[in-house]
């Protein structure tokens, strides 16, 4: 019981990460963006080059942290990797989704992220192959938090949850407290009136994309490194993610964070019921039970 | 040659099933402006629906009815339209991309639970022990083959058939009305929520048909006839075909099956043999491209929706396609 609440923390942190982005280009571009996860993946296994990069010119970093298998050179290629996504997003933008915005409708763009998803998660599959890796191949040894009932955490999940809730607390700053965080929410909340005062549309549009991609490929890097990696990354965390946007409201960037630790316990909590082979189902119930309970989530705002 | 040819009736009958499911989707995308995300849900619905009540009994399985085969086949539909109808429900009041999020979350959950439940599955193994109708009467080759194809092609033209005249009846410009300017259809008294359901359901459906005949012509349906890449290949298809047009949805069906089995051919035949493994990963990229080149470059598909001018006392004249009547 305990054991699933930590576990459904840990993971819930990463479901935020990836939820924070999708929800802010849902509630901007108005289009359920099935690409988004694909950004994950983009981001895990751009660390993982990376990595290896960084471990060969500076073989000083390949020194572990501490207790964790985090090594220096992964750190450094985390920064890299996030900015290499943002950038990715922005690009898939201006090749695909812009055109599709200039002439098609929102359906469109739903229909496009589609295609793009499919591109994305095949390209990574034919480039570092089928089969899953790995950040490190020490074995990451867990502490025994209590032996009655056992609790095991690894220092690695604690350090992920740290490093996600450092991002959120960053995001948070930003978004209260500075004139490009007023713009941003000027520009969701309605984007003609926050046009009228002078805010650049395209710039705020770019911005999102580059928070978003940047915020995925943080995600995407730590659940390689409390899982493993695999081409499949984003097609696994695609459901999950769009459940905690809808849970939180879409558009909510505060609700994207409260709805993935929501998916995240509940569905490592719904293990105790139902048999272990259901899990990938759990979302989808989720989708199903706020549908019909709260349909426009816990922060959300109905609009057409 | 006969095997040129048995190939040959196999193929369509393949290509034909998929047409029922694309004509499914172009009631919903192309007629509603409705996105399913989920295709493969409503194609698998009716798959596992018209097997497990036509199967005989069997150890340790949920059914054996026993039932007639139609009656079955029926009742996949009936499975596929319960589905979509919990699904369109839940979604059709709210911003137009909960629909698209739902629907593929119940591709993900279908899946899933038809892997995981083995009473009522037969789990990865699939649904076994089914007998194709009639098969003592005609017996099992090639003649068999020829007249599941025949089968096949009179429900395409039945549901063509129903499709037209349901495009052209007074439901059909509804339909249409709704995708263009609900607010429009709203202020005549519509209610665009109701019609869309319906439009919702009976596209899902029909998809539920293609999929109960798919099951038939393998006489087996397993999860790994049933994944994502299912509801991809559907939709490219369909844009392909040209959305809104019934006669392109079934020409983009017969195109798109060439070009994915033939490339599979190509692919496995001179692709050297330490590329054989990414096969399917270079058809999927394939898929992609289609899907996102044909939006940017042709969005109107190979064979463009005709908009017609409906004015009383005349005959539907059609206009040119693109432009918007007056």
């Amino acid at each position: 019981m305990i054991q699933h609440l930590l576990d459904g923390i840990l993971v819930g942190a990463i479901y935020s990460l990836g939820a924070i982005g999708l929800t802010m280009v849902m509630h901007i571009l108005r289009f359920a963006n099935f690409s988004h996860a694909e950004l994950l993946s983009v981001g895990a296994y751009s660390a993982l080059v990376f990595d290896r990069l960084f471990a060969a010119i500076l073989p000083p970093l390949t020194e572990a942290i501490g207790p964790l298998t985090l090594t220096g050179a992964l750190a450094l290629a985390i920064l890299v990797s996030m900015l290499i996504t943002g950038v990715t997003a922005l690009i898939i933008d201006r090749l695909v989704f812009q055109r599709v915005r200039a002439k098609g409708s929102e359906l469109s763009m739903v229909f496009a992220s589609f295609g793009v998803a499919l591109i994305l998660r095949n390209l990574i599959g034919l480039i570092f192959g089928l089969s899953p890796a790995l950040y490190s191949h020490d074995i990451a040894f867990a502490a025994v938090l209590s032996r009655d009932p056992l609790i095991l955490v690894k220092p690695d999940q604690v350090f992920v949850l740290a490093a996600a809730l450092v991002f959120m607390a960053v995001l948070h700053v930003i978004l209260s407290r500075t004139t490009f965080g007023f713009a941003l929410r000027a520009v969701a909340e309605n984007p003609s009136l926050a046009q009228v005062n002078g805010i650049n549309l395209k710039l705020m549009i770019r911005a999102v994309w580059l928070i978003g991609g940047a915020l995925a490929a943080a995600a995407g890097v730590f659940y390689g490194l409390t899982n493993q990696l695999s081409p499949l990354i984003g097609q696994n965390l695609l459901l999950p993610v769009f459940a905690a946007t809808i849970v939180g409201g879409i558009g909510s960037v505060y609700g994207a964070v409260a709805g993935g630790f929501i998916v995240g316990l509940a569905a490592n909590l719904a293990l105790i019921a139902l048999p272990s082979g259901y899990s990938p189902s759990v979302p989808f119930l989720i989708i199903l039970a706020v549908l019909i309970l709260k349909p426009n989530g816990l922060f959300g705002v109905a609009r057409a | 040659m006969i095997g040129v040819l048995s190939y040959l009736v196999f193929f369509s009958t393949v290509a034909a099933i998929l047409s029922i499911a694309v004509l499914g989707l172009n009631l919903q995308w192309g007629n509603t402006g409705l996105f399913n995300g989920g295709v493969a849900a409503f194609f698998g619905a009716g798959a596992y629906g018209t097997l497990i009540l036509a199967r005989p009994a069997q150890e340790a399985q949920f059914g054996g009815f026993d039932i007639p085969y139609l009656v079955a086949l029926a009742g996949g539909m009936a499975v596929a339209a319960a589905l979509a109808w919990v699904v369109g429900r839940l979604t059709l009041r709210l911003r137009h991309d909960y629909l698209a999020i739902a629907t593929f979350g119940v591709a993900v959950a279908f899946e899933n639970v038809m892997r995981t439940t083995e009473w009522l599955s037969g789990g990865a193994r699939g649904v076994r022990g089914f007998q194709r109708p009639l098969q003592d009467v005609i017996g099992a080759g090639l003649t068999y083959n020829l007249a599941l194809l025949a089968f096949v092609l009179v429900l395409l033209a039945l549901t063509y058939l129903f499709l037209e005249r349901l495009v052209a009846s007074p439901f059909g410009r509804l339909l249409r009305a709704i995708r263009e300017d609900e607010t429009a259809a709203r202020s005549l008294g519509k209610s665009p929520a109701r019609i869309r359901l319906t439009a919702f359901v009976a596209g899902s459906a029909i998809m539920g048909l293609a999929g109960g005949l798919y099951a038939t012509t393998y006489a087996f349906i397993s999860p790994q006839d049933i994944l994502p890449i299912l509801t991809f290949q559907i939709w490219a298809m369909l844009i392909v075909g040209g959305a809104g047009n019934n006669r392109g949805a079934i020409l983009g069906a017969f195109t798109i099956w060439a070009a994915w089995t033939s490339s599979g051919w190509l692919l496995s035949r001179f692709a050297p043999s330490e590329a054989q493994l990414y096969t399917g990963t270079i058809q999927y990229i394939l898929i992609g491209l289609v899907i996102v080149g044909m939006l940017l470059w042709r969005p109107q598909g190979l064979f463009p929706e005709k908009l017609v001018v409906s004015q009383s006392g005349r005959t539907n004249k059609p206009t040119k396609a693109g432009s918007v009547p007056s």
